[in-house]
């Protein structure tokens, strides 16, 4: 680093020497006003004519160019012409010097891009006044157009970033399983950039999670949130997570690293269709609607809850909404881009529009998705550019997504040889649900792999099984409707959380043979178990009927409140394939 | 759009006024409403009377004043809404927030 004392001087601005080309054909004229221009502290450059100044302006560049406006060869109007076209948008100024006073002439001077005239004989004075005039003229365009070429430049780098929120959040805001059948989406790419997201993605027991988002902010801010949400979103899921788990992870997530202000609006949902149900959760988004398979509207399902990333862990309500839902009827929900949309008059298109739409296409339900874009389309006046819209359709409950089998090493895995015991309390079960972490134990085994499905779904029943009739003590004959449906589920929640005593345990016992393996499960609750075992076809015990179905042996002992299943699997072929 | 804040004489109360669309326009003079140094009121009213219009960001602002405030012990009312900004404030369930009458 220089010391202070070896910095430059700063020029004084008026004192430092310009370079001033001066183009005259007379001799005597331009001798005069050469000298005139050197006392005056400056550097000249001198031309016989109107071609020699512009080759000199080009190889000397002037700051000052001081023309003569009649020459032989080339005029000075000519010249000045050239020397303005030459300087581009740098500012060169051009004084005509003249003995013409007829207004005519003078207008031609300027018209010709001279920006002033100098009157001969000359008046060392005014001469100077100019100079100094046009210098601060130069000047101040320089700084004018350095601060723009600054500004051009930072606004091309916000663009750029801009460009690259949008390729980032792109990538993760519209992902997943969203080529399911089930699913009809649509999301305009403004919408997109304003901060709308939707993600799909599969538990390894084959219900589909949702998650249909709008981040308040645009572009980068949303483009932030997006990141962790699908991230866990994601992770979790895949890890066979239950929805409220992950509400509350994204919830607690988002509020840690979102500043205050902003936040997610989101509908969660889970479709189960093994069990005909949907899980809904409703956190600041308009109304969810269900309608039947003739168009009928079911269910509105309202926010309840704040927005994610707003609230503390305190104050989060992760409670979905249970709901029955047979194959054929579908879900709707939007952003609220789709109710805020505007008319020309300024009208709101609002839920009265959409319900119109719905009303419309009774009996023909399919149409409905198609109807809300045209009619939005027609009430808006031109194509809608800020709409995020998702319909499910229940699938049918054989039409089950197929898991992914994977590769086995055809190999006796002699390690795999143990057993695990596992005893969740009161306090274990209230809080978190304990299955992805003992699936991912299971999964250790590389033969039960392409079983995740199954496993998860058996673990899940059994699991589900000894703790809401087990130590809940619910009823399963209240799920015989809609309404008993809601009871149970609002039961389930309130009884869970005032759950004090109790366990239930889980076994695992797995032991490797040259075939392949042998995997078994036992499942105990401290509950009084059950008197009858409910028979297969009943509609409440579809969640024993199923793990019947996906494990090869299923017993039952103890009144019901220890149940015991056996899957085998073999080396070198899938088991579900 | 068009904000107005004023204090109540015995500098208790800290009333904003919102005129016109409250949206992202409005940000840079909301903050300032109650930002200004030395203002230590016990309660803010945001009077709506006048507000035709409210989006996401306005909310987003609404809770940067409630962080300003003191979070969960600040006391903020919202009055004067009208039907359509109202709705906007109980979808995303800001009655759990702030006490909106």
């Amino acid at each position: 680093m220089r010391s202070e004392g070896a910095l430059p001087r700063p020029v004084d601005p008026e004192a430092a020497p310009l370079l001033v080309l001066v183009a005259d054909d007379n001799p005597t004229d331009r001798l005069i006003l050469g000298r005139l221009v050197e006392r005056l502290g400056h550097r000249v450059c001198l031309a016989e004519e109107g071609k020699q100044a512009v080759s000199l302006f080009v190889e000397r560049q002037p700051d000052i160019v001081l023309l003569d406006a009649l020459m032989p060869v080339m005029d000075g109007f000519e010249a000045a012409r050239q020397i303005k076209q030459r300087a581009g948008e740098d500012l060169v100024p051009v004084i005509f010097l003249t003995s013409l006073t007829e207004t005519d002439a003078l207008v031609k001077c300027l018209e010709a891009g001279g920006d002033d005239f100098l009157t001969k004989p000359y008046n060392p004075v005014i001469l100077q006044a100019k100079i100094r005039a046009f210098r601060r003229m130069r000047e101040m365009h320089q700084t004018l157009q350095s601060q723009r070429d600054v500004i051009a430049g930072q606004h091309a780098s916000l663009v750029r970033d801009q460009e690259l929120a949008k390729i980032i959040f792109d990538r993760v805001a519209h992902s997943g399983s969203l080529s399911d059948n089930s699913l009809r989406y649509l999301q305009s790419a403004y919408a997109m950039f304003n901060g709308d997201i939707l993600l799909a993605a599969h538990r390894p027991s084959g219900e589909m999670h949702l998650l249909l988002g709008d981040f308040t902010g645009h572009g980068l801010s949303a483009a932030i949130g997006a990141m962790p949400l699908a991230e866990v979103f994601y992770a979790m899921t895949s890890k066979g997570y239950a929805l409220r788990d992950i509400l509350l992870e994204l919830n607690s997530k988002l509020a840690t690293i979102l500043p205050v202000g902003i936040f997610c609006c989101a509908v969660l949902i889970e479709v189960n269709p093994t069990k005909g149900l949907v899980e809904i959760w409703n956190g600041g988004l308009p109304d969810v609607m269900i309608l039947g398979r003739q168009g009928e509207l079911l269910e509105r399902v309202t926010s309840t809850n704040l927005p994610l990333g707003v609230a503390s862990r305190e104050r989060f309500s992760p409670d979905p909404k249970v709901l029955v839902m047979h194959p054929g009827e579908r879900l709707l929900c939007w952003t609220d881009g789709v109710i805020e949309t505007r008319n020309g008059a300024g009208q709101l298109f609002g839920d009265a529009g959409v319900l119109r739409v719905i009303d419309a296409h009774k009996g023909e339900p399919e149409q409905v998705f198609d109807g809300l874009l045209s009619a939005l389309s027609q009430f808006h006046g031109s194509p809608e550019d800020d709409v995020s819209l998702l319909q499910v359709v229940m699938p049918e409950r054989d039409h089950l997504p197929a898991p992914q089998p994977q590769p086995l090493t055809a190999a006796m895995d002699a390690q795999q040889d143990w057993r695990l015991s596992y005893t969740f309390r009161a306090q274990a079960i209230r809080g978190q649900n304990p299955l992805p972490f003992i699936l991912q134990k299971l999964l250790s085994v590389a033969g039960l792999r392409a079983r995740a499905g199954a496993l998860f779904t058996v673990l899940s029943e059994l699991y589900s099984n000894a703790l809401e009739h087990g130590l809940l003590r619910l009823d399963s004959a209240w799920k015989q409707d809609s309404d008993g449906f809601a009871l149970y589920y609002q039961e389930r929640s309130a009884r869970l959380q005032a759950l004090e005593d109790g366990w239930i345990c889980l076994t695992i016992d797995h032991r490797p043979d040259v075939q392949g393996g042998e995997l078994v499960l036992t499942c105990e609750d401290s509950g009084a178990g059950f008197s009858t075992v409910r028979s297969a076809a009943d509609y409440a015990g579809r969640g024993l009927a199923l793990v019947a179905a996906l494990a090869d042996e299923l017993a039952f002992s103890e009144q019901g409140s220890r149940v015991r299943v056996v899957f085998r699997w073999q080396l070198g072929h899938t088991p579900e394939a | 759009m068009s904000i107005q804040a004023s204090m109540s004489a015995d500098s208790q109360i800290l009333t904003i006024n919102v005129k016109g669309r409250f949206d992202f326009g409005a940000h840079q003079a909301f903050r300032s409403a109650y930002e200004r140094s030395g203002l230590t009121p016990r309660q803010y009213v945001v009077d709506l009377h006048e507000t035709d219009y409210i989006d996401s960001s306005a909310l987003g602002m609404l809770l940067l004043l409630r962080d300003h405030a003191g979070g969960d012990s600040a006391d903020i009312r919202i009055v004067h809404c009208n039907p359509d900004v109202r709705k906007v404030l109980s979808i995303s369930n800001f009655e759990q927030l702030f006490s909106i009458e």
